[in-house]
């Protein structure tokens, strides 16, 4: 082990310069939120995840995130184990109809303000899964919906971008 | 039957059913898959040797059938969910609960007869335990981590489990009634979407039945990309989950690295097939993407670059005390239970059930490559971690061998739209994955796609007892078992 941690001590960070806001779209809405991110969070923000019925593909990417290459907690936002810790929701994942009322409840548990993230073409609309008897909808059929990040699944550089646009952190 | 390939099916009465359980209770044959179609149910079975595949058909026109399970436990879940789906009823069935259904839809028997639903969700009775000092603890469905959702229900004796019992279905789509009538490239995008780490082996299994059924023969270079792309996922995901298991041991240096160089694999498939996961990158009759012309040498970094970190990490996975004293001997999955349920990739391999779909079955190009298939006798976390670190060098070997052996030419060929039936078997990173279609004018009139996470989620019950509760999700991470490729 001393020798791998020697090793990473002389080669220096993984990790790599954040992703530039250059999307209008992404800037305006950070623009739009950042008053109210700093007003509210202190600049920082926990996330609680939740899989309301992805195929896993997601989850994958956004844990992602964690990894020496994106390391998101750099940023100030961090993922938290309960919803009452949280105060974001990243959502993915067409919102099956067995997981409406744990997303609900999820919701109901996370203390004002709050936010909510979907990520992925299945939390706007359904995506593929849209029509099923078994699927409810995008996350925003059951929970109001502040940001959708786009993507199946969403690469980890369109998520922390989507993210920083929330928190109004993108250069 | 006529049009069913490459493997025979057969319709059966009930007296050569309840044969073939007997076969399967003795432990003649091992259950692949049990799953309902219009008027009847199909079983899925594989022969002593491992290496021939039967499909038997039980007419259920009077809306029911013998059950399995009532003699080969592995059964169970797959007869709840042909109860919930198709509404057939499985005679002398041990556990009459649903399993899928959770009174939600706003139909019951969605594949069946679809009668309406009940106006109340039914109460979900769990299994009891009886004794003094025993308390449950449920966990889930949405957990403390990024994970998908499910619901665990612990009893426990202090801190030792002396019973577990899941309840899953939270994550079903119902992908299977959504590809009833679907073209069949629609239907391939949803079979890419059952479980997201899976992508290209299920894309590769619907593949291959739509191809079977359809007596189609794809280009060479096809079936040597998608051998490539297979092991690259592979690759991918015992370094995530390696990683993700020494961090539930609270060791967080071994994530880092892991995550590090799975995250070097994910961005070589990026740059080689077009996106990170391999999505849609199967399909049907070949491959959607080829390779250019710097594909090889970034490929060949890879290699090189795994072969020159990984070792010095399975060295450090070795030479920790603190992290053997949590694997070791945690989680054991008795080797009897493995086979009896035919538990297929490493969780059936780290129980010494010596099977893998790509050997065994020698669906190609691995009727032509060298690779050794690793199995160990423990069953416990740490021997899941070592056979899953074996299979990382192989796969290593298996991209190298590819990449010197990879022909030229088309990837893709027209399917057309013919009808006839098709089975394939599949080897994904979890386990074989059973994929059988139907197909009737370029459409799919029926297609069942079983993961392996069905046959190794009961066991996770069993292998979990006796340990305490902080080692479940240890126990449960050297598992990872599919929760959306499960749900369907």
């Amino acid at each position: 082990m001393r020798r791998i941690l020697f090793d990473s001590l002389l080669k220096g960070p993984l990790t790599e310069p954040a992703p530039s806001g250059d999307d209008p779209e992404l800037l305006a809405l950070g623009r739009e939120l950042k008053t109210a991110l700093d007003a509210w969070f202190g600049g920082s923000l926990a996330i609680r995840m939740v899989d309301a019925g992805s195929c896993n593909g997601c989850e994958l990417e956004i844990h992602a995130l964690n990894n020496p290459f994106y390391d998101l907690e750099r940023f100030g936002l961090k993922f938290v184990a309960s919803p009452r810790h949280a105060d974001m929701l990243l959502v993915t994942g067409p919102v099956t109809r067995n997981m409406r009322e744990a997303l609900e409840r999820t919701f109901d548990a996370t203390p004002s303000p709050k936010w909510v993230v979907a990520a992925g073409d299945c939390a706007r609309d359904g995506g593929v899964f849209a029509g099923s008897y078994a699927v409810a909808g995008g996350v925003g059929v059951v929970v109001p919906v502040d940001l959708h990040i786009p993507g199946c699944p969403p690469t980890p550089l369109q998520l922390v971008k989507g993210l920083l646009a929330l928190t109004g952190k993108a250069r | 039957m006529a049009n069913h390939r490459p493997w025979p099916r057969r319709a059966v009465d009930a007296g050569q059913w309840s044969a073939l359980v007997a076969s399967l209770a003795a432990g003649e044959r091992t259950l692949l898959g049990l799953w309902g179609d219009a008027d009847c149910v199909h079983m899925a079975l594989l022969g002593e040797k491992g290496r021939d595949v039967a499909v038997a058909s039980f007419s259920c026109a009077q809306g029911c059938f013998p059950s399995v399970a009532a003699r080969h436990p592995p059964a169970m879940r797959f007869e709840r969910a042909i109860h919930d789906l198709f509404g057939y009823e499985p005679i002398d069935a041990p556990d009459e609960r649903p399993w899928l259904d959770h009174g939600r839809w706003p139909v019951r028997a969605p594949l069946g007869d679809r009668q309406p639903p009940a106006p109340e969700p039914p109460p979900y009775p769990f299994l009891t335990s009886v004794g003094e000092g025993l308390h449950q603890i449920p966990v889930g469905p949405v957990h403390a981590g990024i994970i998908e959702p499910g619901h665990f229900r612990f009893t426990a004796n202090g801190e030792t489990v002396v019973r577990l019992e899941e309840r899953l279905g939270y994550v079903h789509k119902g992908i299977e009634g959504l590809m009833t009538g679907a073209p069949i490239a629609r239907a391939a995008k949803l079979a890419g979407r059952c479980s997201g780490d899976s992508t290209v082996a299920y894309a590769i299994a619907f593949a291959r039945a739509v191809e079977a059924a359809l007596a189609v023969e794809i280009p060479e270079r096809a079936v040597w990309l998608r051998a490539l792309m297979a092991e690259l996922e592979r690759v991918a995901n015992h370094l995530g989950d390696i990683g993700a298991i020494c961090n539930d041991a609270a060791f967080a240096l071994m994530l880092a690295h892991c995550s590090a160089l799975r995250e070097k694999v994910l961005r070589a498939s990026a740059a080689c097939f077009g996106h990170r996961l391999m999505m849609d990158a199967v399909v049907p009759g070949g491959v959607a993407v080829d390779l250019d012309a710097r594909a090889p040498h970034i490929l060949r970094s890879l290699v090189g670059r795994i072969r020159a970190v990984f070792p010095r990490l399975v060295e450090l996975y070795d030479n920790t005390a603190s992290l053997q004293d949590r694997t070791v001997a945690t989680g054991r999955l008795d080797s009897a239970l493995a086979q009896k349920f035919g538990c297929g990739g490493f969780v059936g391999r780290a129980s010494g059930r010596s099977f893998d779909a790509r050997r065994d079955l020698a669906y190609p190009p691995y009727d032509r490559l060298e690779f050794e298939v690793p199995v160990l006798a423990e069953g416990d976390v740490n021997a899941r971690v070592w056979v899953r670190i074996r299979e990382v060098e192989q796969s290593l070997r298996l991209i190298e061998q590819i990449l010197v052996r990879l022909p030229a030419g088309e990837v893709m060929a027209a399917t057309g739209e013919g009808s006839g039936e098709g089975i394939a078997l599949v080897e994904g990173f979890r386990g074989d994955i059973l994929a059988w279609v139907r197909l009737g004018g370029g459409l799919v009139e029926r297609c069942h796609l079983r993961d392996p996470s069905w046959l190794q989620w009961p066991v996770l019950e069993a292998a979990i007892e006796g340990n305490i509760v902080a080692d479940f999700p240890l126990c449960n991470k050297s598992f990872n078992c599919s929760y959306s490729g499960h749900d369907l």
